[in-house]
Parts: structure tokens; C-alpha cells; sequence
């Protein structure tokens, strides 16, 4: 039983440790791994170009994609769309991740804003977000206010619905020992109760961030911005341009993954997975 | 004057299921820098009079005076430790932990690092400072819960069962420690346990507790030399004398 402990667990995932022990050999293969799902779609997308399946105007060659990509890279629109959309991102996501964190404790917390909150964030949260934008659109008219508010709005529900559950799931003993020690309530928030439901909070802003870039690219295709991917993308269709809809596409999954690796898994690494919180 | 006064105490939970029994009509003194032991099976009360002592609880009925003054809440007279490994916070080191009583009281951080450095030389400690808490064994863990509580340099140090989750070779030593901290810091101790010889090997006082609902049975005064030694034959009568009380309150029950 024993000795089929290591043996097991050298033929199944390889720890780290490994990777490292071989070297360049090894990196290369998990490397070469992750990339061999991409590699076969690749494929199989561009089999389907060649073939014209659909019009080539339609369903363009990757080499082509990658061309308009790099066209408009250079001209620098692509840059512009992409920067203004990242503006309306971060502004609407930074009010929703501040609203939600502090609502979510209000409601963990206080009974009173508990019964408030609930109700109404339990029957709008499921409502997809662009349902709203019609109305937001109306009221705020268009441009950058109405984009902002409604990505604002939509991603701070699942914000406000972790905070709560991670405040719920702070557990009493770390209360009691703080109160103990002489944390008030004001310190008690900050010391205790916002670390301790760290890691549901980053969960909620995780599933916040996406949510915010789902109902703004959406919007932006509505609120007629003259600069974003999403109106990038919407105005391609007119002219039929599905290169430059593709490549909108692929900076919305570049920044995607950028913003999961640069921000998010750093952020956790340097708390919760360091402290033992989460794994 | 004694340090600690518990007047006729009692402590009824309201559950959905009815009104249970925590203590009943409990009265125990404490002088200065005592050592003393609640014993008893579990659901004797022991947590409830424990947890009333600290403030977490308010007694349905009776007085608890510290210092000859009331207890009303929670205070930082008085220092915890749990049995829970989990008391400790994880998002903050060792030194953190400790150093929490003192950051709440507003010392500025380097006297507060200094202070909190020294309750953990006092658990021999000293080389873990920077370890976060999931990094550490559940001992060690324990004796840095007994340098925070230490560490504000409350008089009261008040703890549930805090050894009782450890292996038997692990709580050995972590008794041996415990009893020199107490002779260094002469702290007013309440130690909450169901182990016998534990009982015998900390405490100058016993208090035998019953079940059903929860009170004092009967008090042993222990005044065995220290350090004390468990195999002795003395260690031994005082254990037996426990028992003795411990077994009538299983027939009663
Ligand atoms: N939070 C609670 N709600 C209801 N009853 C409780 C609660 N805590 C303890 N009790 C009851 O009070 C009695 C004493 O419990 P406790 O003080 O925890 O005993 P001990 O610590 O000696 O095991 C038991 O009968 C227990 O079931
Ligand atoms: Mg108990």
C-alpha cells in the first residue's frame, strides 16, 4: 500500500516538482498540450474555409483573419476599440465590485438589509442583463453613461450574491476571538469578516467580470458608441466584414484570458491560496 | 478579594425545541493567579459557564464580577482559547494572530510586532513568526491561540478544552508548557476539560461538574508539588478521588 502511493502518483497528474526536474522536455509537452485543442479547430476551421462550405466573403481562411487583424492592429482602430472598451469595463465593473462587496456585507451581516436586499436581488439577478438596456438606453440616452451604469447594474449582482454567502460562511469562532481581543465593529469588517469571505468575493467578482463583458459588448452594439469592440463587431456586419468581426472576437478572448491570468489568479495567489483559504 | 466571583449563575438555552438547561445556580470564587479546572462529561455546562465568563453568553440569572467589577460583555480583561485549530486567522502569520489584541488597542506596529514576538518565544515559537497558520501543526497552532490571548496581557486567560483535539504525546508537552506559562505569567486561569489527569497535572482546584441539567458537584483542591509528576502515587490518589466523584454522577444520571 505504501510503496503505491508515490508509484501512483508519478503515473497520474505530474506535480510541479517534475516538470521542473526534466526541464525544457517536459514544459514543452504541457505546453503542446494545452495548444492541441486549438491546433485541431484550427484545422478543422480552416478545412471548412477552403472548402467554401460557406462564401469565403462569409466564413474567411484564418490567414485572413489574421491579416485584417494585423491591418487594423497597425491603423491602430483595433487599439481604439478595444481601449474604449476596456474604459466602460473597468469603470462600470469597479462600481459594481465596490457596491456589491459592501451591500453583500450589509446584507451577511444585518438582518434588516438582509430582508431589504434579498427579495430584490434574488428576483433580478437571473433577468439577462441586456433585457435591461433597452430601458437604460431611454432613460440615460445614449453614449458612454447608460453602458457604464447597465454594465455597473448587471455585474454586481453575482458580486453582491457571493460577498453575502462568503459572509455568511465566516465562521463565528474567528468573530468571537476577535471580539474578544477588542475588535469593534468598524475593525471587525475590515480585519475579520472582509478576509474571512475573501474567497467567495473573489469568486463573485470573477463571475461579475463576466457578466459585465457580456451585457457590454452587447450594449455597445445598441447604444451606438462611436468607438468599442462590440460596435466594432456590430458595424462589420453591414459590409459583411466577418474578418474584422473575428478579430473583435479574439481580443475579447485575449483580454479575457489576460485579465483571469494577470489579475485574477495573482490576486489569488497572493491571498487565499497563500493563506490556505483555497487551493 | 477574590478575583473572579460567579453568584448563583444559571443559563437556559431557547431552542425550537424547547427550553435546555446550560448551568444551573452555579457559585464558585476565584482568587489572583488560580489555577482552575471545570471537569465534567460533555453537556455538563462546562462550555456554557465558560462562554458566560467571557461574555460571549449572558446568564439568565446570577452575577459574574471580575476584579470586583461586573461582567457585561466581552472585555479585554479576559483572553480565549478554543479548542477549534480554526480560531487562529488564516489570512494573517503567526506574528499577526498574536499581534491582533494589540492592534486593536492601537499600539503602534513595531512595539506590537515586539510584544507579539515575545509571547511566541514564551510558547517556543520563536522560528515560526512569518508561518501562516495552515503551515502549522495543530500544537503549534494552539500555542500561538495561547500567545494571542496572552499577548494584550489580559488577567484572565479562560479555555475550552484547548488540548483536546491533539495526539496524547502532543498534549502532554503541550500541558508541561501550559504550566510553565502560567508560573511565568501568573495569569487567573479556568481551563475546561473531561480528561482526568489533565485535570490533576494543571489545576490548584478541581470543580466536578453534572449533567442534566449542568452543576457543580463537588470541588477537589489539588496541592500536589510542582512540578507535578503523574506517576506518583499522590498524582494517582487525586485522579482516583475524581473518578470517584465523575462515576456517582454517571449513576445519577
Ligand atoms: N447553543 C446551544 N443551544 C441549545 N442548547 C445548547 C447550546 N449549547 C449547549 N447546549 C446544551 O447545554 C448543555 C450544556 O452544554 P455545554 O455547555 O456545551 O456542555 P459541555 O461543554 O460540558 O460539553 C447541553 O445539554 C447542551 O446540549
Ligand atoms: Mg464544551
Amino acid at each position: 500500500m505504501r510503496d503505491g502511493v508515490p508509484a501512483i502518483s508519478a503515473a497520474g497528474l505530474p506535480a510541479p516538482e517534475r516538470w521542473i526536474g526534466r526541464g525544457e522536455n517536459a514544459r514543452w509537452r504541457v505546453i503542446a498540450r494545452t495548444a492541441f485543442p486549438f491546433l485541431v479547430l484550427a484545422a478543422i476551421w480552416e478545412i471548412v474555409a477552403r472548402l467554401e462550405v460557406f462564401p469565403r466573403r462569409l466564413f474567411p481562411t484564418l490567414e485572413e483573419v489574421a491579416s485584417a487583424f494585423v491591418r487594423l492592429t497597425l491603423s491602430g482602430i483595433l487599439p481604439h476599440h478595444a481601449f474604449d472598451t476596456l474604459v466602460r469595463l473597468t469603470a462600470g465593473f469597479a462600481i459594481a465590485a465596490i457596491a456589491g462587496v459592501i451591500i453583500g456585507i450589509l446584507m451577511g451581516r444585518f438582518r434588516r438589509a438582509e430582508d431589504i436586499f434579498l427579495p430584490l436581488v434574488s428576483i433580478a439577478a437571473p433577468i439577462p442583463g441586456l433585457a435591461y438596456a433597452p430601458l437604460f438606453l431611454l432613460w440615460f440616452g445614449l453614449g458612454n453613461f447608460p453602458a457604464i451604469l447597465l454594465v455597473a447594474f448587471v455585474s454586481a449582482f453575482p458580486v453582491i450574491f457571493n460577498t453575502w454567502t462568503g459572509v455568511k460562511a465566516v465562521k463565528e469562532i474567528w468573530v468571537r476571538s476577535a471580539q474578544a481581543m477588542g475588535a469593534d465593529n468598524p475593525k471587525l469588517f475590515r480585519h475579520v469578516i472582509l478576509p474571512g469571505a475573501l474567497p467567495y468575493i473573489l469568486t463573485g467578482l470573477r463571475l461579475g467580470l463576466a457578466q459585465a463583458w457580456r451585457v457590454l459588448v452587447g450594449v455597445e452594439m445598441l447604444a451606438a458608441v462611436p468607438w468599442g469592440l462590440g460596435w466594432m463587431i456590430f458595424g462589420a456586419r453591414e459590409f459583411l466584414n466577418t474578418d474584422v468581426m473575428l478579430s473583435g472576437i479574439v481580443v475579447i478572448a485575449m483580454i479575457g484570458l489576460a485579465l483571469e491570468k494577470l489579475v485574477f489568479e495573482k490576486l489569488e495567489n497572493y491571498t487565499v491560496v497563500r493563506w490556505g483559504m483555497m487551493s | 478579594m477574590s478575583h473572579i466571583e460567579i453568584r448563583d449563575v444559571s443559563l437556559v438555552y431557547d431552542t425550537p425545541a424547547g427550553q435546555v438547561p446550560g448551568v444551573q445556580g452555579v457559585s464558585l470564587d476565584m482568587r489572583e493567579s488560580e489555577f482552575l479546572c471545570l471537569l465534567g462529561p460533555s453537556g455538563c455546562g462546562k462550555s456554557t459557564l465558560l462562554n458566560i465568563v467571557a461574555g460571549f453568553l449572558t446568564p439568565t440569572s446570577g452575577e459574574i464580577r471580575i476584579g470586583g467589577k461586573a461582567v457585561n460583555g466581552h472585555g479585554t480583561d479576559r483572553g480565549v482559547v478554543f479548542q477549534d485549530f480554526a480560531q487562529l486567522f488564516p489570512w494573517r502569520t503567526a506574528l499577526g494572530n498574536v499581534a491582533f489584541g494589540l492592534e486593536m488597542k492601537g499600539i503602534p506596529k513595531e512595539e506590537r510586532d515586539e510584544i507579539a514576538f515575545n509571547q511566541l518565544k514564551l510558547v517556543k515559537l520563536e522560528k515560526f513568526v512569518k508561518s501562516y497558520p495552515h503551515h502549522l501543526s495543530g500544537g503549534m497552532q494552539q500555542r500561538v491561540a495561547i500567545a494571542r490571548a496572552l499577548a494584550y496581557n489580559p488577567s484572565v486567560l479562560l479555555m475550552d478544552e484547548p488540548f483536546a483535539a491533539l495526539d496524547a504525546m502532543t498534549r502532554d508537552a503541550m500541558q508541561r508548557l501550559l504550566a510553565d506559562v502560567w508560573r511565568e505569567t501568573r495569569k487567573t486561569i479556568i481551563y475546561v476539560t473531561h480528561n482526568v489527569a489533565e485535570a490533576v497535572y494543571l489545576a490548584d482546584r478541581v470543580i466536578v461538574m453534572t449533567p442534566h441539567p449542568g452543576k457543580v458537584k463537588a470541588e477537589v483542591v489539588i496541592d500536589l508539588p510542582r512540578p507535578r509528576d503523574p506517576l506518583s502515587v499522590e498524582f494517582l490518589d487525586c485522579q482516583k478521588q475524581l473518578l470517584a466523584h465523575l462515576g456517582e454522577t454517571h449513576q445519577v444520571s
